[in-house]
């Protein structure tokens, strides 16, 4: 057992992925010699040299193409976005080559690539820098969408997308590299589609994922002391979705809040409610609520960013609306 | 011992510049580099957030070139551009403001320091991601061309000077816009701030032609190397690129090579260049080799450019008072300035 910031465990995934796979590589913006603008990749370019930890220059839309490539023949390539939101100059290859090739080719290839990167709305990083591409990228089809939330998850999800013979899209969050935890000592792998359940309870299902899960925590723990039992799930997988936790806990609770960073039109909530509608909308007491951030671009001002995210007292203040709501 | 790539030489004949243009220029520089100061200051303060890109050392390429347009030209830049707007007009208060969120800031608050953008300026932007500046610029550029080959507008003869640095040029981005620029002979600037590095990436790990003002000729338009420390050197060559592109021959390349004397960011440990790299550049300070000049020319006196420092140590704090004093945006405008009518 030995506490670990989220950073250190996705390096010791793919430092131990390196080691046992010789076809598993990195690319990307400063992931050599400088070891990432997030340190995941420190020092494995010594460890490995120049060719398994490629710094490429800032061409994203021809490395992301590159990385395809050589997954189709062989590789499993890790292709690290500096920020995610600079692979919308690469949508273009991860729409149709990494999602959509293996169909357009009749199944002649596979592409085993896992494209990761930091997301999310940082501190004041302004609009481009805080962007939440999970909810642009979840209509591509062929792709798997994670997004990890701990250090022991960030592990265990990106040793087994590493091992996906499909393209992975893994999500990080800025804000969420410096968490630490102990971490297992032997090897372990999480499934990618399975979500996670963080807290159980009786009387509202909160899904969530990534940061948004740290804020649903801190409003669970004020609820809790008011003798509220939400459940709490952080769904990991973005895509697919796991309906099957989701429909457990919805049997049980009757009640859904999605609590999401991504912007309310077009979110990952949308897609989900619109699902339980199809699946279990007979199991609900009332309407799936979510709550999510404002549809514009992130301001740089902090006042400005706080409203448009999802703060912890918010999520308070909609479970115990539902809940008054219900007796 | 560094291998520096040899700096072009620069000579001219006579002082290129009348006294109240060096004036102008030096004050440029000296607001650029004192107005950088303060923001680092700030940030280790906490007054300033998110990332924040300086531009120390670089400042004869941004008031070489600015200085010799004029100001109904068109500027665009990058993530590092407090000095850009600065130079293109943008008041001190302004872009010190939007570094502090305000209201009052040039982008209102809502673009900070990757985002400076001033219509009344002409100041195009401001754009946080590598590359995508370029095309904005290229549109700026065709429109001028526009209004005068196709709307019959003579006056439209405005030039714009599109700023990126090594980095970028490896970025499709680019290659595309010098071929859209030469195929339609525009009237643009791409202002190449070689500083050598991006990020933790020597430039020369990644090109493979590292003589970047070489690709120039591929789309049959005129590259310039020029020595980015010498201001008077970016001027002349920018002289010419301008009078080309307003005479609607086209675009121009200018190499500048030059160097940032601070951290990729102010959240850059810095660890991978050399101090010996770091003495080389800093001995070809521009600010203090453009004093020298001028004293050696005999164009300026030590007590103007006293004078000068004076004023804008003043600009500075004048700016930070204001930012300090400004208020923040109002909660209910968050939706403001989503669609035009807002
Ligand atoms: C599309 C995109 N990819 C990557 C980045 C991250 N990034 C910011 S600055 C930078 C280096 C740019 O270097 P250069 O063009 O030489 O400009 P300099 O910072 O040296 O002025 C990188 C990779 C980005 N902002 N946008
Ligand atoms: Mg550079």
């Amino acid at each position: 057992m030995a506490q670990t910031f989220l950073f250190d465990a996705l390096r010791e995934a793919i430092d131990e992925e390196m080691a046992r796979d010789q076809t598993v590589m990195v690319m990307g913006e400063d992931v050599g010699q400088y070891g990432g603008s997030y340190k995941v990749t420190k020092d494995l370019y010594d460890k490995y040299g120049e060719l398994r930890v490629l710094d490429t220059p800032i061409a994203e839309n021809s490395f992301t193409g590159m990385g395809i490539g050589a997954a189709m023949t062989g590789l499993r390539p890790i292709i690290e976005g500096m920020n995610m939101g600079f692979l919308l100059l690469a949508f273009n290859q991860i729409s149709n080559n990494a999602g959509m090739l293996r169909y357009t080719s009749g199944g002649n290839f596979k592409i085993p690539v896992v494209i990761r990167g930091p997301g999310g709305v940082g501190s004041q990083l302004g609009a481009e820098h805080s962007q939440r591409l999970e909810a642009y990228f979840q209509a591509v089809p062929g792709l798997k969408i994670v997004a990890c939330s701990t250090p022991r998850n960030a592990k265990g999800l990106l040793k087994a997308a590493i091992r996906d013979d499909n393209p992975v899209l893994f999500f990080e969050h800025v804000l969420l590299y410096f968490n630490k935890e102990d971490l297992p000592d032997d090897e372990y792998i999480l499934p990618l589609d399975k979500a996670e359940m963080v807290r159980t309870g009786k009387d509202v299902t909160i899904l969530t994922y990534s940061r948004m899960r740290y804020h649903v925590m801190q409003a669970v723990a004020s609820l809790e002391k008011k003798g509220y039992d939400p459940e709490v799930i952080d769904l990991i997988s973005l895509k697919p979705i796991d309906y099957d936790t989701i429909g457990e806990s919805i049997r049980k609770t009757h009640r859904v809040i999605i609590v999401e960073e991504c912007m309310r039109t077009g979110g990952i909530a949308a897609e989900i409610i619109a699902s339980i509608n199809d699946r279990f909308f007979d199991e609900l007491d009332g309407p799936v609520i979510r709550m999510s951030s404002q549809d514009i671009p992130t301001p740089y001002n902090k006042g400005l960013e706080n409203l448009t995210i999802v703060q912890p007292a918010q999520i308070e203040e909609t479970v115990e609306k539902i809940m008054q709501s219900r007796l | 011992m560094v291998q520096e790539r040899p700096l072009p030489t620069f000579q001219a004949s006579s002082p290129p510049v009348s006294k109240e243009q060096a004036l102008t220029i030096y004050e440029d520089m000296v607001l650029g580099r004192y107005f950088e100061d303060k923001c680092a200051e700030l940030y280790q303060r906490g007054k300033v957030k998110g990332f924040v890109h300086l531009y120390n050392g670089q400042e004869a390429v941004c008031s070489g070139v600015v200085k010799a347009m004029r100001s109904d030209d068109y500027v665009c830049s990058t993530y590092r551009d407090h000095v850009h707007a600065l130079s293109a007009g943008v008041s001190a208060r302004a872009v010190m403001a939007e570094l502090f969120g305000k209201e009052t800031g040039c982008s209102k608050g809502r673009g900070g320091s990757m985002h400076m953008f001033s219509k009344e300026h002409n100041m195009l932007g401001g754009f946080a991601f590598i590359g995508e500046g370029i095309p904005v610029a290229l549109g700026a550029a065709f429109q001028s061309r526009y209004r005068r080959d196709a709307m019959g507008d003579a006056n439209a003869d405005q030039v714009t000077a599109s700023f990126f640095g090594d980095g970028t040029t490896n970025n499709g981005q680019f290659f595309e816009c010098l071929n859209m620029a030469a195929l339609w002979k525009l009237p643009i600037l791409f202002v190449v701030e070689n500083n050598k590095w991006a990020i933790g990436m020597a430039h020369e790990r990644a090109a493979s032609q590292p003589e970047i003002y070489k690709k120039a000729s591929v789309f049959g338009m005129p590259g310039y190397e020029v020595d980015g420390m010498d201001v008077m050197a970016v001027r002349a060559v920018a002289e010419t690129a301008i009078a080309r592109a307003r005479a609607g021959e086209g675009p121009t390349l200018l190499e500048c090579l030059t160097y940032r004397y601070r951290g990729h960011s102010v959240a850059d440990p810095d660890e991978l260049r050399s101090a010996e790299e770091k003495k080389f550049w800093r001995d070809r300070d521009p600010i203090k080799r453009f004093e020298a000049y001028l004293l050696e020319q005999a164009l300026t006196s030590e007590a103007d450019l006293k004078a000068v420092r004076d004023k804008i140590t003043f600009v500075v704090e004048d700016a930070l008072t204001f930012a300090e004093e400004s208020p923040d945006p109002n909660p209910a405008d968050l939706y403001k300035y989503i669609f035009a009518e807002d």
